[in-house]
């Protein structure tokens, strides 16, 4: 089995790349693999609650990261700084997660065998 | 005469509504639609610049945009939210339309 870390800097909706690591997650935790999230930059802005895309005419694909527990997507952290930086707490997200010093991320990032980036 | 100015990028990754900011002239509007509505908020870190701009610009966000992305508490109070047909309403109000991509 491989550690295998995501990490997500990409805003939700104006690009693809948010909704594609969703898929990719989705894809390689049915390959039970051990999988980590990170989202920073403007990742962070996928978890963000209260999402409602009715007028756009797009899916909001944000209450699929409520079912990431389901496929045992269990390690999912945030970059403290990405989170202050766009006046974000941690109960603003969909989701509950680990809140990471940069140091702290660094060294995440050392510990795994697949780094996949969106 | 006066200029309708969109942005569209996030200015946490994106020096697009920094150039808008630097480059538009006073009385300019500045539409923030999709991922530029991030540079409408409040308490970010973005946000001074926001408040610079806002003394020599009027300010408009498109709401859907805020909405879709979950942070229509979050904007800041004196930047204006329109909706698809105030867009309209602000591409005929100016006398021309520069997008910042």
């Amino acid at each position: 089995m491989k550690k295998i870390l995501f990490i997500q800097r990409r805003s939700p909706y104006g690009t693809g790349f948010a909704k594609e690591a969703l898929d990719a997650i989705l894809m390689a935790s049915a390959f039970e693999q051990e999988i980590s999230l990170v989202f920073t930059d403007d990742g962070v802005w996928q978890l963000k609650n209260q999402q409602d895309t009715k007028t756009l005419g797009i899916k909001n694909f944000s209450p699929t990261f409520k079912a990431l527990e389901l496929y045992e997507v269990k390690q999912i952290y945030v970059e403290q700084m990405a989170l202050e930086q766009r006046g974000l707490q941690i109960e603003d997200l969909i989701i509950p997660v680990t809140v990471l010093a940069t140091a702290e991320l660094r060294q995440l990032i050392q510990q795994h065998d697949v780094i996949l980036s969106f | 005469m006066s200029i309708l100015h969109t942005v569209n990028k996030s200015p946490f990754v994106n020096n697009s509504l920094a150039s808008c900011l630097r480059l538009a002239a006073q009385g300019d509007g500045i539409l923030l639609i999709e991922d530029g509505v991030y540079g409408g908020l409040n308490h970010t870190g973005f946000t001074p610049e926001l408040e610079q701009a806002l003394a020599n610009f009027t300010l408009y966000v498109l709401q859907p945009d805020l909405a879709a992305r979950g942070i229509v508490n979050q904007a800041h109070p004196k930047v204006q939210q329109i909706d698809y047909a105030g867009f309209v309403d602000l591409t005929v109000f100016y006398t021309n339309v520069q997008a910042w991509f």
